[in-house]
Formats: structure tokens, C-alpha cells, sequence
């Protein structure tokens, strides 16, 4: 490996290390946002995909790698956004999955497969069953389909009867 | 983090695990290339990038006129969600017109330094509501029309509306779903309800048939793939309400499509600039902070 490539990779374990300001367990690197880590000369450049169109924390996280990546000497940093494709909850690594169960947060299930033509109604379709992320159980309901932030549902739990999240599927 | 109250947590300085939101926003399409389909009419795009985003803002802003006055805390938190995901997309398509119209204004030169007769959003999104019913009702026809459009919008020939259109798709679908569900509830609820439902849709039913007519813009885009035709969004629309309003045992006031269009077709009335007069003092209130203190940050 070469200086220059051994620098992009720590360039991006830096950039891929930020946590993400709306769920600091994971970081950006769990969460699927970090879309690339370039080098022109000295020139960095750090992709970044907004998880949606309104998340406010887009620009948060885009400092946070600047200043990061500065402390570790890369001085000329250029953080873009990537639109397309627009970023999904699939995205969000195993180890993503897992840290959010630990926190007591109930990871997405995978996100819908559409076909061409009009997006079903969920009217009557039957929403997928979310298990407890602190007890386990399968008799849960949901409360809400919107949360504290863009990105999460709220839940109860009619075993253990504990409110929980659920990063719900996009 | 470890703060003893909320206000040492917001006026700490910025550290990287917290929110420090204010104004000063980074160009939301940084890094993106702007450049314009080839053939394509810079003004034209602008134009039509307005359209979109006019109608996000004000829906967003009638919808943050609901917060601290909805019926339950989740029901506001999920009037919050909705608002943002649409100013979201107003920001990206004000940003875009700025870059194709080549005047390089930026977003909160069309949100807060335009007059009322400059915004181009359909009248449906101006109205006060009188109640949460009519709330409901007006943000179920618009999810549903939006939702229908960015759909098609992702087969643009312009790169930056079809990636605002697939992400949109996504968040919008969640919009229609809330709208939905509210209005099979109240709808199929208690006769009080169901009559403020009914009520709701008399209101709503009169700007309808505008939002599938197209203006002169719209025209020349549709031509060069760059817009969706307005009138191919309307059996969809139409098959999804009466679904819903179906589930409620209830129907759409003036019957249905086929028969609403009259010899004296609609005009493009919002998105030609003719709004109505409650727009005024949406916009007032909208660019009220903007137009007291010129450039001020927080």
C-alpha cells in the first residue's frame, strides 16, 4: 500500500468513526451516510447522503468529519452530498443493528421492495411485527408512526408494557 | 453530554455528540453538479423547481401552525416530522431554481424576499383549517397528488429533481399513510366526526380539479421529459381517495373524475401566480423574523 492510499483509509476510519448526532451509538460508518473517501493530491473529499431530505443533522455530521479529520492533520477536507440513490435503512450495517438493539432501540426490518406502478395503501396491509428490544416479546403496538426524529416510530410493548423506538424502515 | 439542565446543554459550545442547530445552514446541494438537461430552458427549470417547492414550504408552514395545538403530543410530534420532511424538500428545490435560473439566490432568498404573487404553489396548500379534520383531509389529497408526481418525477431528465423525487417518494408515502389512517378513523368514527370529515371534504373539493392542469411551464417541460404532466397524475389520485374515503363508507363530494371535468376547464391558478387571500398572511408570518432582521443569525 501506498502513502497515499494508506492515508484514504484513515481518512475514512476517521470519517466513518463520527457518531451521528441523532443516534450516538452509531456512527456514521453504521449508519450507511458515509458514501466515499477520495483523494485529489492532498485534496480530501468526503461524501456524505442525507438519511432524509429534511434531517437537519446532515450538517452537523459534515462538520464533525471536517473537524476530526483536521485534528488528525487532513487539512483540506470537502464534504458533498450525495443524493442518488437516496439512502435506505438497509444500509445501516449488522453492527449498526445490533448497537441499536443494545441501546433498547428496535433496528428496521428490511425496507419494502416495491414494483413499478402506485405505492400500496397501508390500510389493509399488515404492518411487520416488531420485537421488544427489551424483553423480546412479539406483543407490541405501535403508538406513533413518527418519533422524536424523522428516522424513528414509537412502540409499547404489552408484555413487559416498556415504550421503546423502532428505526423504521425506508 | 451529562448536562444538569437543558439550558447548559444548548448554550454549551459546540462539542460533536449534540445539536447546535441555528440559521447559517450549509448549501444543501453542495457538491452536487448543477448542471441543466441539455435543451432545457434554465428559467423554465427554475420555474417548475418553485412550483414544487412553494407547494412543500407552505404545507410545511400550515403544518407547523398545528404544533402546540394538536389533539395528543403524537400527534404533533408526527405533524413536526411531516412539516420537516417537506421543508426539506422545498430547501433542496428553491436551492436548485437558484442554480438553474442562474442567479444564484440562495434558499431563504425564496422563502423570506419573495412577495405572496410571486410563490407558484397550488391554492390547495393556502387554506386555514378550521379543525383537525379538515387538517387531515387536505394532507391526504396533497400526499396523495405529491406522491403520485414524484413518483414519475424520478424518470426526469434533470438529475437533481429526480434524486429529490426518489428520495421524497420514500417520506411522502409515510405522509399519505398518516392522512389515510386519520381519515378511515374520523370518517367511520362518531357521527360528529364523520360530519367534520364530510365538512372537511367540501372544503378541500374545490382545489382539486387545479392540480391537474397544466401552466405554460409545465407545457414546455413536459415536452423535453423534465416535468410529469399534470393530467396523467389524476386516475391515480383518484383510485387512492376514493380507496380511502371508501374505508370510511363515504365518497367524494363532487362524485368522481370523469364527470367533474366541465366544459369550462380549470386554470393553472396557483401555479400561474393567483392565489388566495389567506396565502397573504401565511407568507407574512412565514417572513416575519426574515424581513424584522435582515441576515440575522443564531
Amino acid at each position: 500500500m501506498t502513502g497515499h492510499a494508506e492515508a484514504v483509509t484513515r481518512a475514512r476510519a476517521i470519517a466513518g468513526s463520527v457518531p451521528d448526532p441523532e443516534l450516538p451509538m452509531l456512527t456514521l460508518a453504521d449508519l450507511g451516510v458515509l458514501r466515499d473517501v477520495v483523494a485529489v493530491g492532498e485534496h480530501l473529499q468526503v461524501s456524505l447522503t442525507p438519511t432524509y431530505l429534511g434531517c437537519p443533522a446532515l450538517r452537523e455530521m459534515g462538520q464533525d468529519v471536517c473537524r476530526r479529520l483536521a485534528a488528525a492533520g487532513f487539512d483540506d477536507v470537502e464534504v458533498r452530498t450525495v443524493l442518488s440513490p437516496p439512502w435506505t435503512t438497509d444500509w445501516i450495517t449488522g453492527e449498526g443493528r445490533r448497537k441499536l438493539a443494545d441501546a433498547g432501540i428496535a433496528p428496521p426490518h428490511p425496507a419494502p421492495r416495491r414494483a413499478a406502478g402506485p405505492v400500496p395503501l397501508t390500510l389493509t396491509l399488515e404492518r411487520p411485527q416488531v420485537a421488544c428490544p427489551n424483553c423480546g416479546s412479539s406483543r407490541t403496538a405501535q403508538v406513533s408512526a413518527f418519533g422524536a426524529t424523522a428516522c424513528r416510530a414509537l412502540y409499547r410493548c404489552s408484555t413487559c408494557a416498556e415504550p421503546f423506538e423502532y428505526v423504521k424502515e425506508i | 453530554m451529562g448536562f444538569d439542565n437543558a439550558y447548559e446543554a444548548i448554550t454549551e459550545e459546540v462539542d460533536d455528540h449534540r445539536w447546535a442547530f441555528g440559521t447559517g445552514f450549509v448549501e444543501p446541494l453542495s457538491g452536487i453538479d448543477a448542471a441543466l438537461p441539455t435543451g432545457v430552458a434554465g428559467d423554465d427549470v427554475a420555474a417548475y423547481c418553485l412550483m414544487l417547492g412553494d407547494d412543500a414550504l407552505i404545507m410545511s408552514h400550515r403544518l407547523q401552525q398545528w404544533l402546540t395545538n394538536a389533539p395528543e403530543l403524537e400527534e404533533e410530534t408526527a405533524l413536526a416530522n411531516i412539516a420537516l420532511d417537506l421543508l426539506g424538500q422545498a430547501r433542496l428545490l428553491f436551492t436548485r431554481a437558484g442554480a438553474a435560473d442562474g442567479s444564484g439566490r440562495d434558499e431563504d432568498a425564496y422563502a423570506f424576499l419573495r412577495s405572496e404573487a410571486e410563490f407558484r404553489n397550488v391554492r390547495l396548500v393556502e387554506p386555514v383549517d378550521i379543525d383537525f379534520a379538515g387538517l387531515v383531509v387536505r394532507l391526504l389529497v396533497f400526499s396523495t397528488w405529491r406522491l403520485a408526481l414524484l413518483q414519475r418525477l424520478r424518470g426526469t431528465h434533470d438529475p437533481i429533481l429526480s434524486a429529490v423525487a426518489g428520495r421524497g417518494v420514500n417520506e411522502v408515502t409515510y405522509h399519505r399513510d398518516y392522512a389515510a389512517q386519520w381519515v378511515v378513523r374520523l370518517g367511520d368514527g362518531t357521527d360528529f366526526s364523520r360530519q367534520r370529515i364530510i365538512a372537511a371534504l367540501a372544503v378541500v373539493a374545490p382545489f382539486v380539479d387545479e392540480l391537474f392542469v397544466a401552466s405554460d411551464i409545465e407545457r414546455r417541460l413536459v415536452d423535453v421529459d423534465v416535468a410529469v404532466q399534470p393530467s396523467a397524475l389524476r386516475p391515480e389520485v383518484e383510485a387512492v381517495l376514493i380507496e380511502v374515503l371508501g374505508s370510511a363508507g363515504l365518497v367524494w363530494p363532487h362524485g368522481c373524475a370523469a364527470n367533474t371535468v366541465a366544459a369550462d376547464a380549470p386554470a393553472a391558478a396557483g401555479h400561474d401566480g393567483r392565489h388566495l387571500a389567506e396565502l397573504r398572511d401565511a407568507v407574512a408570518e412565514l417572513q416575519s423574523v426574515a424581513r424584522a432582521c435582515p441576515g440575522a443569525v443564531w
